[in-house]
């Protein structure tokens, strides 16, 4: 369980996040919509614990993710993020971009690592790109192997931000299948999307930030059926 | 016009010697290779840090090294220090000189290729539960490392043509050093000097050619 409590985050004089609350439950799946600059990626990198906080608290399974005590990369094991750049490793095949982390943060030997990475690299449709490196790759294809490489750490929360915008259109199904084949098996995830199609159809919440604050929750009948907030309204027929 | 007459067969006597100073030829330039690239990378950190007591000693450092003509920098070795009662041999002066030099420009090329990888890709390792010097080791190094390499190679041949200018040290031992000697001693300035450039020009682009097959295997993507 992923639970949010008044969180605030500023950059220098700019406050980014002003109180969120949000609880995300096992199994859960939550699209976070909004327009840009709304904190969204912020709130994402917050949760791993990639950025401080300035008030509030997250916990993750109870763990505090931003007390002194709390061994982060440890907990950073169990919660995958995908950005929006892939952030592919250039000078390791694909294979080895999945087996790095089992390898050499947990320790995994060198056959399982590759069993597990070839197992996720199939799920993902890049079973016959294993020894290829990433520059040989579209962009769909880099994009999944960086969701592969998150869940060969066999996490237990996963966290995507705008995972398609970098796309091309064409490329955004592919992706976006396996983000449903993901939800479907029940992973616990938080997608920050601009693909509102996807957030409809897959997630049980969905969030809609405004300046920095969660102007509304709901599932996502509610949030494209009958929005109570206005800036919900105005946004979702900005984007239609 | 011309009445001089060519005499190779002296010069061609002499190769073997003239193959023995290229040998410390080589061992100075590799020498102050490795020497330079372990400053380099202390200098790099110095400038990229936010100590004003790190960053300008290592500013000061490379303004010089490159700002300045390599012989100088090798005459302050031997010369320059010998005023402060510092006598460096003629050896240890040229290595100093050239390692000088060397760590100068590999400073900068090491923090070129630094600045060009993207930070996204060490938050991509911290992500994954990487410790930020774990992430510097598996994921920014040997990305670094393949950007510098090539410009390292080039340093390196720098290097080797650099130790050329010990003889105005009184370096006897080199490629220079000893066609030198065999100029003094036959006045046959063009034959043993038109020697040493073949040699010095085979080194060069063996040392170019054999970093390009290393490139090549090593960098695949
Ligand atoms: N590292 C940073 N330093 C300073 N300002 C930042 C930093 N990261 C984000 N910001 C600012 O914080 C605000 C919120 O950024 P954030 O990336 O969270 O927005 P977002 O909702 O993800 O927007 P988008 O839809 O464009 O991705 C923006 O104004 C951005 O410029
Ligand atoms: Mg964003």
């Amino acid at each position: 369980m992923i639970e949010i409590e008044n969180v605030h985050k500023s950059f220098g004089a700019l406050k980014v996040l002003k109180g969120i609350d949000l609880t995300v439950d096992k199994g859960e799946v939550v699209s976070v919509i909004g327009g840009s600059g709304s904190g969204k990626s912020t709130l994402l990198t917050c949760i791993n614990g990639l950025e401080p906080i300035d008030e509030g608290r997250i916990l993750v399974d109870g763990t505090e993710v931003h007390a002194r005590s709390t061994d982060l990369n440890k907990l950073r094991r169990k919660i995958g993020i995908v950005f929006q750049q892939f952030n592919a490793f250039p000078h390791l095949t694909v294979l080895e971009n999945v087996t790095l982390a089992p390898r050499k943060v947990k320790g995994m030997g060198r056959k399982e690592a590759e069993e597990i990475a070839v197992r996720q690299l199939e799920h993902v449709g890049l079973g016959d790109k294993i020894k290829v490196y990433p520059s040989r790759l579209s962009g769909g294809q880099q994009q999944r192997m960086a969701i592969a490489r998150a869940l060969a750490m066999s996490p237990d929360y996963m966290l995507f931000d705008e995972v398609t915008s970098a796309l091309d259109p064409q490329l955004v199904g592919e992706v976006l299948d396996t983000l449903k084949l993901l939800a479907d098996g029940g992973m616990t995830m938080i997608c920050v999307t601009h693909e509102m199609r996807f957030a409809r159809e897959v997630s049980d919440r969905v969030a809609f930030f405004d300046q920095g604050v969660m102007a509304e929750i709901g599932p996502p009948e509610q949030i494209f059926g009958e929005a109570k907030n206005e800036a919900t309204r105005k946004f979702l027929s900005s984007v239609r | 016009m011309f009445n001089y007459t060519f005499q190779w067969r002296q010069a061609f006597r002499a190769l073997p010697e003239m193959l023995e100073g290229a040998l410390y030829t080589m061992q100075i330039a590799v020498l102050s290779m490795i020497i330079g690239i372990a400053i380099a990378v202390i200098l790099a950190v110095g400038r990229n840090s936010s100590s004003r007591w790190l960053r300008a000693p290592a500013t000061a450092w490379v303004e010089v090294a490159r700002n300045t003509p390599a012989l100088f920098q090798i005459y302050m070795a031997h010369f320059g220090l010998g005023s402060f009662g510092i006598y460096l041999s003629p050896y240890v002066a040229l290595l100093a000189g050239i390692t000088f030099n060397n760590a100068g420009y590999l400073c900068e090329t090491f923090r070129g290729a630094l600045r060009a990888i993207p930070d996204t890709q060490m938050r991509a390792g911290r992500s994954l539960g990487m410790g930020p010097a774990k992430a510097f080791r598996l994921i920014v190094m040997p990305q670094m490392f393949r950007i510098a390499f090539l410009p390292t190679m080039n340093q390196m041949v720098w290097a080797i043509l650099m130790t050329s200018l010990g003889v105005t040290v009184g370096m006897a031992i080199d490629l220079t050093g000893v066609t030198q000697a065999l100029n003094a001693r036959t006045f046959r300035t063009f034959e043993f000097f038109a020697m040493a450039a073949i040699i010095y020009y085979l080194i060069t682009k063996a040392v170019m050619l054999a970093s390009r097959l290393v490139a090549w295997r090593l960098f695949r993507y």
